[in-house]
């Protein structure tokens, strides 16, 4: 969408004061998308200049020690991996299940609008009250105890919306003249999503899923109260274990913690964000490519 | 024809024939539309265990004028605990609001640039930006807080304490921003593209275009996007808990320590014991928060429904 | 097998179909042989393609489409079959625009087949070899069976979509203006090949070209506005033989 060009027609004075106007707004708008975007920026670029010197492989591979004002991120960085691979186990099937109802069966009516309400409203609702019902249902009703299970499906339950959503899109995207083929073909429902629809969203689906990974390792509320803990010694061997992690580990050792050297948190800040960054990245460029090699 | 030959043979009663791709498509659909609704039971869930511990405190043992009308939280006094969350209510406000201030004018001015004015790859990267933007977690928008923010506010402003209503609201200000950028862009690309052709047909300039086309038509959708912000600051744990100071304190001024409702639940969940009084009211501060959410979550929806817009 | 007495494939009776408020079709009656090629022409929004996709039940899938009215199929109404889907595996269907299944050229006619549960390769490969022949596209693509069936040219798209419909070896064959994205070269190689598979199959040709349904049409329909104006022998409407003038003037091009 280029300006229109007026040199053509002998620009008069008006004209050209237009168009000097124009271009003020145009960079008016633009400064402000640049405010938005220099802050955090250069906040990122102060968090890897002091973070960066407490990066070692050691940092990545030892516990903490002496109340966790030294030593490494090990335990922090295996319950996250726990965290997250529980929370996708719970949420993926289910956020793939709810996408398949709404983008192959649900018809416009009453109950559809009700999913999406209650969907919308899941992504929502405070972390917090997630927290809250995390702790009322998985750890006290159903006996979890704080435990990663209890953690993980508050997790899962809190993310589940962005596989939801993510999935539903790229279900809906499948065009419908394949469905259409198929059922005449004399395939049921089930054998045209099975054979054709989910084998062509595969690579979207899991577009989705990277996003709710990088969402899930970020989530600190959630888990304070249904698993997650200050310190452990041990690294968890199974799903009722309480476990470390990061988002965690960064609020205690910035927060909970005396006598941190300043190196430390930001190293732990830096690894979180770089976590999340990656997965984004990594997201983001896998729909790209996506997108130049379709198939229809 | 071999084909024929198998087909004639299940010719009768074909019509009626239960083989095992009937079945199979018979418990999909089951299954299927078990995790269609698997939505709407987990939203109720959350509202019963919530309201399960903290609905009956709130009806029979709050007193609700101290609730509502008091700025005096100590839940751990003895005998009784006292619960005013008029301060909590404050201090989750002002930090919102300030942040609205922050985050409306400018999240709208970047999506009018970069759905109205950038082209091409400028505007792939900076939706790419801001989606990297949207994802930084709420922890480290705290811990920018804590570390970064804190003492660059009391340097500039010679203030004894930079854990304030200013550090937290610009925080969640630059939080909240990406995500209102991002449905406010949906909302004027949702404008159809003939609108602007017609009123360019007739001469108007861009900025003319935007503000007499574009803007009046994507209203519904953008006012969805601001009242989703203010939800969002309304329910962020992590980052004001880290960033306001967490002091109970009607703030009077933007460089006042506050707490917010939010991270009172956070600070003190983790000490009060199961059942207790202290416990409940945690609980009835969560319904609260569901139900404020909810509904600005319902306006938005019903906000965007209206405009006929999409919601990401 | 050429029938020695004529036996009826489809009977359709006071047929009505509705999206909404909207009448796509009312009170169509008529018959459809075995072995014959049905031609059903007409306008635009005249109810074709309603007609086809009620055939095979599609109103199933398809939100706010209702059917009304009874459509025998064997003598037996399709409304009561349990098992649609095995109503549809009887039911070859060509659209107008090509739809290449986005997996390879050999699974797209093989897919029917592994659907029934057809598994030994050498027997796939027999439908598939044996299909695209028929649909005149093996010669074209023998060397690359692999390939993606979407990125196929859409005259070869068409005729792979027919070689796929073939391979369900069906009772019915409904063909929906075929020729649309197919030129006129492959049209008529098509229309050599449908002419042999009459013998073994029922065939409903949906077709804007009012000279197609005379080319090949056995008995032909006409369609107006939800209406069918009239059924008869092809040959007699096209010679002057129509009962309602409107089908006169159609056939004769005054309008449509």
């Amino acid at each position: 969408m280029s300006q229109p060009t007026i040199e053509g027609f002998g620009a008069t004075p008006l004209d050209i004061r237009n168009r000097r106007n124009q271009k003020a707004i145009r960079l008016a708008f633009g400064a402000m998308t640049i405010m938005l975007i220099v802050p955090v920026v250069i906040i990122l670029a102060l968090l890897i200049a002091r973070g960066y010197p407490a990066l070692s492989w050691d940092f990545f591979t030892t516990h903490p020690v002496d109340n966790m004002t030294k030593g490494g991120i090990l335990p922090a960085l295996v319950g996250t991996l726990w965290l997250v691979g529980v929370a996708l186990i719970a949420s993926v099937p289910l956020g793939v299940a709810a996408a398949i109802y709404l983008s192959e069966y649900a018809s416009d009516n009453f109950l559809t609008r009700l999913i999406n309400l209650a969907i919308i409203n899941l992504a929502g609702v405070p972390s917090i009250v997630h927290a809250l019902f995390g702790l009322g249902a998985f750890v006290l009703f159903f006996e979890f105890g704080t435990s990663i299970l209890a953690a993980s499906l508050t997790l899962a339950v809190m993310t589940l919306p962005v596989v939801i959503v993510s999935t539903r899109e790229t279900l809906q995207a499948v065009p419908q003249s394949f469905r259409l083929a198929c059922w005449s073909l004399g395939a049921t429902r089930w054998q045209t999503i099975r054979k054709v629809v989910l084998p062509n969203s595969i690579s979207g689906i899991l577009t989705g899923v990277i996003l709710e990974v990088s969402r899930t390792v970020g989530e600190t509320a959630p888990i304070m109260f249904t698993g997650a803990v200050f310190f452990t010694p041990h690294l968890p061997v199974g799903v009722l274990d309480q476990t470390m992690a990061m988002s965690l580990h960064l609020y205690s050792v910035s927060t909970q913690v005396t006598d941190v050297p300043e190196a430390l948190p930001y190293g732990v800040a830096l690894s979180l964000i770089g976590m999340v960054i990656v997965l984004n990245s990594a997201s983001i460029a896998f729909r790209m490519h996506l997108r130049r090699t379709k198939k229809w | 024809m071999k084909e024929r030959a198998l087909q004639s043979e299940s010719s009768g009663g074909l019509e009626d024939r239960i083989d095992a791709a009937w079945i199979w498509d018979r418990i999909a659909r089951v299954v299927i539309f078990a995790g269609g609704v698997s939505a709407i039971v987990l939203i109720v869930a959350i509202f019963v265990f919530v309201a399960n511990e903290g609905l009956g405190f709130a009806l029979f043992d709050l007193d609700k004028g101290q609730f509502f009308g008091s700025p005096n939280w100590r839940p751990t006094t003895e005998p009784e605990g006292e619960f005013g969350a008029l301060a909590l209510m404050a201090g989750t406000a002002s930090v919102t609001g300030l942040a609205m201030l922050i985050a409306v004018p400018f999240s709208l001015g970047a999506a009018i640039y970069i759905s109205e004015f950038a082209t091409g790859r400028t505007r792939e990267i900076l939706k790419i930006l801001i989606e990297l933007l949207a994802a930084i977690p709420s922890v480290v928008w705290g811990f920018i807080g804590l570390t970064i923010l804190n003492p660059l506010i009391i340097d500039m402003f010679n203030v004894p304490v930079g854990l304030t209503v200013l550090n937290a609201g610009l925080i969640l200000g630059l939080m909240a921003a990406p995500i209102m950028t991002t449905i406010a862009e949906d909302a004027l690309k949702a404008v159809p593209e003939s609108y602007r052709e017609a009123a360019e047909a007739m001469g108007a300039s861009r900025w003319q275009v935007i503000r007499q086309v574009v803007l009046p038509s994507a209203k519904n959708g953008l006012v969805a996007a601001a009242l989703l912000g203010v939800g969002r600051g309304f329910g962020e744990t992590m980052a004001v808990l880290m960033a306001s100071g967490h002091a109970v304190h009607m703030p009077t001024s933007p460089f006042d320590s506050v707490r917010a409702l939010t991270a009172t639940i956070a600070a003190e969940l983790g000490e009060t014991a199961q059942g207790s009084d202290h416990y409940r009211v945690l609980f009835t501060l969560g319904i609260l928060l569901f139900l404020v959410t909810f509904v600005i979550n319902l306006l938005a929806d019903i906000l965007v429904r209206k405009g006929g817009g999409k919601r990401s | 097998m050429v029938a020695s007495t004529v036996r009826t494939k489809l009977e359709v009776e006071d047929l009505e179909i509705r999206y909404g408020d909207h009448v796509a079709l009312k009170g169509a009656t008529f018959d459809v042989r075995e072995n014959e090629i049905f031609g059903i022409i007409g306008p635009a929004n005249s109810g074709k393609t309603s007609f086809v996709r009620s055939i095979n039940r599609m109103d199933e899938m398809t939100p706010g489409m209702e059917v009304s009215g009874s459509l025998k199929f064997n003598g037996k109404d399709t409304s009561t079959w349990r098992n649609l889907y095995a109503l549809r595996s009887r039911i070859g269907v060509v659209f107008p625009l090509p739809v290449g299944l986005p997996m390879s050229i050999y699974e797209n006619v093989a897919f029917a087949a592994r659907l029934r549960g057809l598994r030994s390769k050498a027997a796939l490969d027999e439908v598939v070899e044996r299909c695209l022949t028929r649909a005149a596209l093996w010669d074209e693509v023998k060397d690359r069976l692999d390939s993606l069936g979407s990125l196929l040219s859409g005259g070869q798209q068409q005729r792979l979509t027919i070689a796929r419909a073939l391979s369900q070896d069906p009772e019915l064959l409904l063909l929906d203006e075929f020729s649309i994205a197919v030129d006129p070269v492959t049209t008529m190689r098509i229309e050599d090949v449908l002419k042999e598979l009459k013998k073994e199959m029922t065939i409903v040709l949906v077709t804007n070209l009012v000279q197609q349904a005379r080319r090949l049409a056995d008995r032909t329909a006409f369609f107006l506005q939800g209406e069918v104006v009239e059924v008869g022998n092809t040959k007699e409407l096209f010679s002057g033989g129509a009962v309602d003038e409107r089908t006169t003037h159609y056939i004769e091009g005054r309008f449509g």
